[in-house]
């Protein structure tokens, strides 16, 4: 299994588009840092760019990735290998790929620049929402075997988590704006891996305190050990459930 | 000529009256160690000397024209008990003291000093430490408060009491005060046509400044920076506030400046920085805000239906989250020639004003002061796209809030013409 992951995490590296990304990230980051005087702004913007590109790079790349190693995958399948470890080793390949591109790309400069809990978080962040990712994505893969039809699943739940999902909850609050419904909102938002990756990086920035009488429930929550120790469980909870769904279809998928 | 000689000798008498006054020297173990003692046995216009040392006293009561100095900063020590120095005179000087540890009361403001209806006293350069209240003035009229350093020991707002406290006066000038853990730093109720001037008040559990029903007031160079809900101003007209630096009132509720049922001022030149709100008017009519900077804060300036024919002319709004928010569709105030950091046009014609308006209104500011839940999509995606979707097409936010001269560089204040 090591050997294998080994292979596709040489092969991931000879690609320049993993490569292009870390270098995307690193400019992004430093730049936030140096045009913005203030680390908590420049921080602010970094979460904003990074909780839309780093979930849509690893989305649209893994899915893509995952159908160009189907020849592969099947040549490994002739062998006196399981399906597991097969399995396995391409998404451990995949994480550990884009996991040292992201630790590369933001970590490093988020470290040397401004150093906090809050980047910290953000790094945290960034990671899980990468294995996430790359989980929806191999399920999204493993699904279909149409090219087209698995990108845009991959794609549907990308918008979905970035754009549909908050539309939704806002819709929500419109209508139910006459109740006291911060609490049950709360709870909503552990639906969405981005959402809470997002407050969470939120409430450790000054701006917990633009939001008022709501913040102050969120800010109670997500700045409590057990609640960030909730949310960091519910972020490994969503990268566990895609993975287990991707092995049970991986298992009995004819391919 | 006997008219002119009795004139004449009423004027020697007076000036030998003056002359005469004579000096009393209060010391720890002298014949003269109370100083109570001394301001009974003193007379008109005489000075009390109080030299180094500590003096357990309390109620004081000062009700002759005195001028009371201390010598190298002696403490007097009401030791929990009550007030400390009462004027009930008028022309009263009081210097160079340390008075400390009034104790805490229900049923009484405590003061270190009191000044009950009088005139022309100045208290100065005295340190007041752990008062309850520090300087509290009641009825009274051309009296100065300058140099003294107030620090109060307040840990909540309920037994705490303010630092300077002014009731009913007018002709008050508060001078180059440094005050801080109090509940309010400077508490002005019923106080017309006074200054305050180059305080600095800090870190109070209120208000840094306390502002009610006082008119033609003008406060100047003052630092309010750390307390628990900014400065309130309420209730008042033709207020003059200028050149002031609101600081860091950072919090769920808090502001740099609350501007209520305020009218005709005047805000020049203040700098507003990170606050929760820049400032938040409610029901204020016809202030002109100009020349302010508004730099990092939450909300620059919240602005409610209810404020009417009020002008905000050239201040930047630098770093700020949101720039303006209002409850209201129409627009009844006039923005004119500001700088916004968040203005996203062009100018062709290189004049330095932009060529496109530019609308501070943010739409998420809108949707979260309806409704406060919406705050936990903040800096989100969906957000982000709504909001220059809006800005393109405006459908919620007030269509005639613009500024048709919107700067493209920030405007340097150093060189704008004061109006006043």
């Amino acid at each position: 299994m090591l050997k294998i992951t080994k292979f596709i995490v040489q092969d991931l590296f000879r690609n320049w588009i993993i490569l292009l990304y870390m270098i995307f990230l690193m400019a992004a980051s430093f730049g936030f840092f140096m045009l913005e005087g203030q680390a908590d702004k420049a921080l602010l913007g970094l979460l904003n760019l990074s909780l839309l590109v780093v979930p849509m790079m690893t989305i649209i790349f893994s899915t893509m990735y995952y159908y160009n190693m189907y020849e592969f995958i099947v040549l490994m399948l002739a062998q006196p290998l399981k399906r597991k470890t097969i399995l396995s080793s391409i998404f451990l390949g995949l994480c550990i790929a884009f996991g040292l591109a992201l630790i590369v790309g933001l970590g490093i400069p988020m470290l040397v620049m401004n150093y906090s809990i809050a980047s910290l978080m953000l790094l945290g962040v960034d990671l899980l929402l990468t294995f996430i990712f790359i989980a929806i994505a191999l399920v999204a893969g493993i699904w279909t075997r149409d090219k087209a039809k698995g990108m845009g699943v991959s794609l549907l739940f990308w918008v979905y988590f970035v754009l549909i999902f908050d539309g939704l909850i806002l819709l929500l609050m419109y209508n139910f704006s006459d109740y006291p419904i911060e609490k049950i909102i709360l709870y909503i938002t552990l639906l969405n891996p981005i959402d809470i990756g997002r407050i969470l990086v939120l409430m450790q920035t000054q701006a917990a305190a633009l939001m008022g009488y709501s913040g102050a429930v969120f800010n109670q929550f997500f700045t409590q050990g057990w609640g960030i120790a909730l949310a960091f469980l519910a972020l490994l909870f969503w990268t566990a459930l895609p993975v287990f769904i991707s092995f049970r279809l991986f298992h009995k998928k004819d391919l | 000529m006997l008219y002119k000689l009795l004139i004449g000798f009423i004027f020697f008498a007076c000036s030998a009256e003056v002359l005469s006054a004579k000096t009393w020297h209060v010391k720890p173990k002298s014949d003269l160690s109370e100083i109570k003692k001394a301001v009974e046995m003193a007379a008109d216009y005489d000075t009390v000397y109080i030299h180094n040392g500590t003096y357990f006293e309390d109620l004081i009561t000062i009700e002759k024209p005195l001028t009371i100095i201390g010598v190298g900063k002696p403490v007097i020590d009401s030791n929990g008990g009550d007030e400390i120095l009462i004027v009930a005179s008028d022309n009263v000087n009081i210097s160079g003291l340390t008075l400390q540890n009034v104790g805490v009361s229900f049923l009484k403001d405590r003061a270190a000093i009191r000044l009950v209806e009088v005139r022309n006293v100045v208290i100065k350069d005295n340190i007041l430490k752990n008062t309850f209240f520090g300087i509290y003035l009641q009825k009274s009229s051309h009296c100065k408060v300058i140099s003294n350093t107030i620090i109060g020991d307040a840990e909540n707002e309920i037994n705490a009491g303010n630092a300077i406290h002014i009731w009913k006066a007018n002709n008050i000038e508060v001078i180059d005060n440094m005050v801080s853990y109090h509940r309010d730093g400077i508490y002005f109720e019923f106080v017309d046509q006074s200054l305050i001037r180059g305080n600095s008040s800090k870190y109070n559990m209120r208000y840094g400044l306390h502002f009610m029903f006082s008119n033609y007031d003008i406060y100047k160079n003052n630092i309010f920076q750390h307390n628990g809900s900014g400065v309130a101003v309420m209730f008042s007209k033709q207020i003059k506030m200028i050149e002031n630096q609101f600081k860091d009132n950072w919090g769920g509720a808090s502001y740099g400046i609350l501007l209520k049922e305020i009218s005709d001022g005047l805000m020049e030149g203040n700098i507003f920085e990170r606050n929760t709100i820049g400032v938040l008017a409610e029901g204020a009519n016809r202030i002109r805000i100009s020349n302010n900077n508004f730099i990092n804060n939450g909300k620059a300036i919240n602005i409610k239906g209810n404020c009417l024919n009020n002008e905000i002319l050239s201040n930047n709004f630098i770093g700020n989250t949101f720039e303006v928010l209002t409850n209201s569709k129409s627009n009844l105030n006039h923005f004119e020639g500001n700088y916004w950091g968040q203005y996203k046009g062009y100018d062709l014609d290189k004049d330095g004003i932009g060529d496109v308006p530019h609308r501070p209104v943010n739409l998420f500011a809108l949707v979260t002061d309806k409704i406060p839940a919406a705050n936990m999509l903040l800096h989100s995606f969906l957000v982000n796209s709504m909001e220059m979707a809006e800005r393109m097409f405006p459908q919620m936010i007030p269509e005639h809030l613009i500024d048709k001269k919107p700067q493209i560089k920030p405007i340097s204040h150093d060189s704008y013409q004061r109006t006043q």
